[in-house]
């Protein structure tokens, strides 16, 4: 199942809406690289609400994707883990070092909003 | 003896047995004054449901004695479950005891045994054929009552210490995004777990962008349940809220050491005054404009 | 309690990335049943989903077979993952955080071992693997 991506202003958000594969994820992640760079985003949002299950190779990748942003010089926010979802992850070790995560889109939002008004004022 | 095996029992048992059981159910029918204050006589005798008074014993052998006569004469034992689950209820909280309910049930099994040995003592191999039909129903029903009674405890021990276990946790919010979790007392892996939960759905119910965990009031804490601590201020993270833990014994911070935890994950402060006052700051980035964004 | 004996084995083919989310929904739907906790259930379906994704990155093709558990009063769940691929000549290594041999993250096997209560692994090269694990409800 393809993840759609909505272009909002300056950032692109994707929301996953059911279980996906490991092909659908590194699809995902390939879109999003793509997309930052041709419609010049700043930030990224990837809303996970409605995974039940983050394994090794989801938050592998979704780390990657944040790793790859960010060279093409935007940021990434994951929002909406579930308390059960971050718990299995930190038991597996998976703690999505140097990752932004917020608790939904909203939040998500609002740190790059703060962020890049920030960076404004630089 | 279970209800399938009574059923069971009923379904082969013979013409003549069932006739018996009939026999039985009318003569404890007509009887049911009379064997019902010999049963409340020998239930006072022996000290049994000392915490109810003489009309509530009164009330409740009653029913059970007409639900005892009920499950003989229907050969079911699903309205006597039911009754006794009510019972259960009724009395669990009065602190009667596992060894009362079961005496009384065998005291009433006992009385209803000798009225048939005197009504068939002149013919024994009618009183034999009698005590055939009724001991294994009697047996039957005995066990029912017990067992619900025990199942009734057993459920009324689990809910309290699921009750205990979260007020011993509370999760409170003192400011809108800021939640306090003061920990009290010893934390068991179990108990630990608990907390996390807790804490990881509080987290988002209030959608806090900050936690106190206040450790003040533990002691110690095990290698197993320090590491726990910080595999919870890891899962909050990814929620994306930040924890602070205060409060931290000598022996806490000598055991987090220990284990190599990695410091620059864990936020500390003193004592919760402290603690509190720092969320807040944090907090306070939001309003002030000139400030350095929060960091994650 | 559930009655276990309404719940029958249930043995899934993995051979595609599509099975291995079957996989762990089946998994997670066995342990709700069986009266695990909704966090509990979160962490034996991640593990599923773990061995399983090993099974299609080492050995092409296996399966997963997830069955309840009865010891004294206590209930649990048990999944086996099994392939007849190459086998892993250094089990202890793989259990080491960090290694893997397929060039990605290499936190399977440990972070499953992690995740639930009791686990076995029976390997050798060319021998195929089985992976047996266990938890139980507290």
């Amino acid at each position: 199942m393809q993840v759609p991506i909505l272009k909002q202003g300056p950032y692109l958000i994707a929301t996953i809406q059911s279980a996906l594969t490991d092909a659908d994820i590194v699809q995902l992640r390939d879109a999003l690289v793509e997309q930052v760079g041709r419609y010049r985003s700043r930030g990224v949002i990837i809303d996970v609400t409605a995974l039940d299950v983050m394994d090794s190779f989801a938050t592998g990748t979704l780390r990657d994707v944040a790793h790859m942003v960010r060279l093409r010089g935007a940021e990434t926010v994951i929002v909406g883990i579930q308390p059960d979802v971050a718990f299995a992850m930190v038991h597996m070790g998976l703690t999505l070092e140097g990752v932004t995560t917020r608790l939904d889109l909203e939040e998500g939002l609002d740190h790059l909003n703060r962020n890049i008004k920030s960076a404004a004022y630089r | 003896m279970g209800i399938a095996e009574l059923r069971a029992e009923s379904k082969t048992a013979s013409e003549s047995t069932a006739a018996l059981l009939r026999e039985l159910v009318a003569h404890l029918g007509e009887n049911r004054t009379q064997l019902r204050e010999e049963w409340i006589r020998r239930i006072t005798e022996g000290r049994l449901l000392t915490a109810m008074s003489k009309d509530e014993i009164f009330a409740e052998a009653t029913s059970v004695y007409d639900s005892y006569v009920e499950a003989l004469e229907t050969r079911t034992l699903e309205a006597l479950q039911a009754y006794a689950q009510n019972l259960s209820e009724r009395i669990i909280p009065r602190g009667v005891e596992t060894h009362e309910v079961v005496g009384i049930v065998l005291l009433l099994r006992d009385v209803l045994a000798r009225s048939l040995f005197s009504k068939y003592h002149a013919d024994s191999r009618l009183l034999n054929a009698v005590l055939d039909a009724y001991e294994p129903a009697a047996n039957a029903i005995a066990i029912t009552v017990a067992v619900g009674f025990v199942r009734e405890r057993e459920r009324i021990i689990r809910q309290q210490q699921e009750a205990i276990r979260e007020l011993s946790t509370p999760v409170l919010q003192v400011r809108e995004r800021l939640l306090i979790l003061p920990i009290i007392g010893l934390i068991d892996p179990l108990r630990a777990r608990q907390l996390t939960e807790q804490l990881l759905r509080g987290v988002r119910a209030n959608r806090a962008k900050l936690v106190v965990i206040d450790i003040t009031g533990v002691a110690a804490m095990d290698a197993t349940v320090a590491n726990h601590l910080v595999l919870t201020v890891e899962a909050a993270r990814l929620l994306g809220a930040r924890v602070i833990v205060t409060g931290l014994s000598p022996e806490i911070a000598q055991t987090l050491v220990n284990i190599g935890v990695d410091l620059g994950k864990m936020n500390t402060v003193g004592d919760l005054q402290g603690g509190i006052e720092e969320a807040e700051r944090l907090l306070g980035y939001k309003v002030v404009p000139i400030a350095e964004p929060m960091p994650a | 309690m559930k009655p276990l004996e309404v719940m029958e084995d249930s043995a899934m083919a993995v051979a595609s990335d599509s099975d291995i989310v079957l996989a762990r929904n089946q998994g997670r739907v066995v342990a709700l049943r069986l009266g695990f906790r909704p966090t509990d259930a979160t962490l034996i379906a991640t593990a599923i989903s773990e061995l399983a994704r090993n099974i299609l990155l080492y050995a092409g093709s296996g399966e997963i077979a997830i069955r309840p558990l009865e010891r004294g009063k206590q209930v649990g769940l048990a999944v086996v993952a099994r392939d007849s691929g190459p086998g892993i000549a250094d089990p202890a290594r793989a259990m080491e955080d960090g290694y893997s041999t397929s060039g990605r993250l290499g936190l399977g096997l440990p972070g499953v071992r992690r995740l639930m209560d009791e686990f076995e692994i029976h390997t050798a090269a060319g021998q195929g693997t089985t992976v047996t694990v266990k938890k139980w409800i507290p």
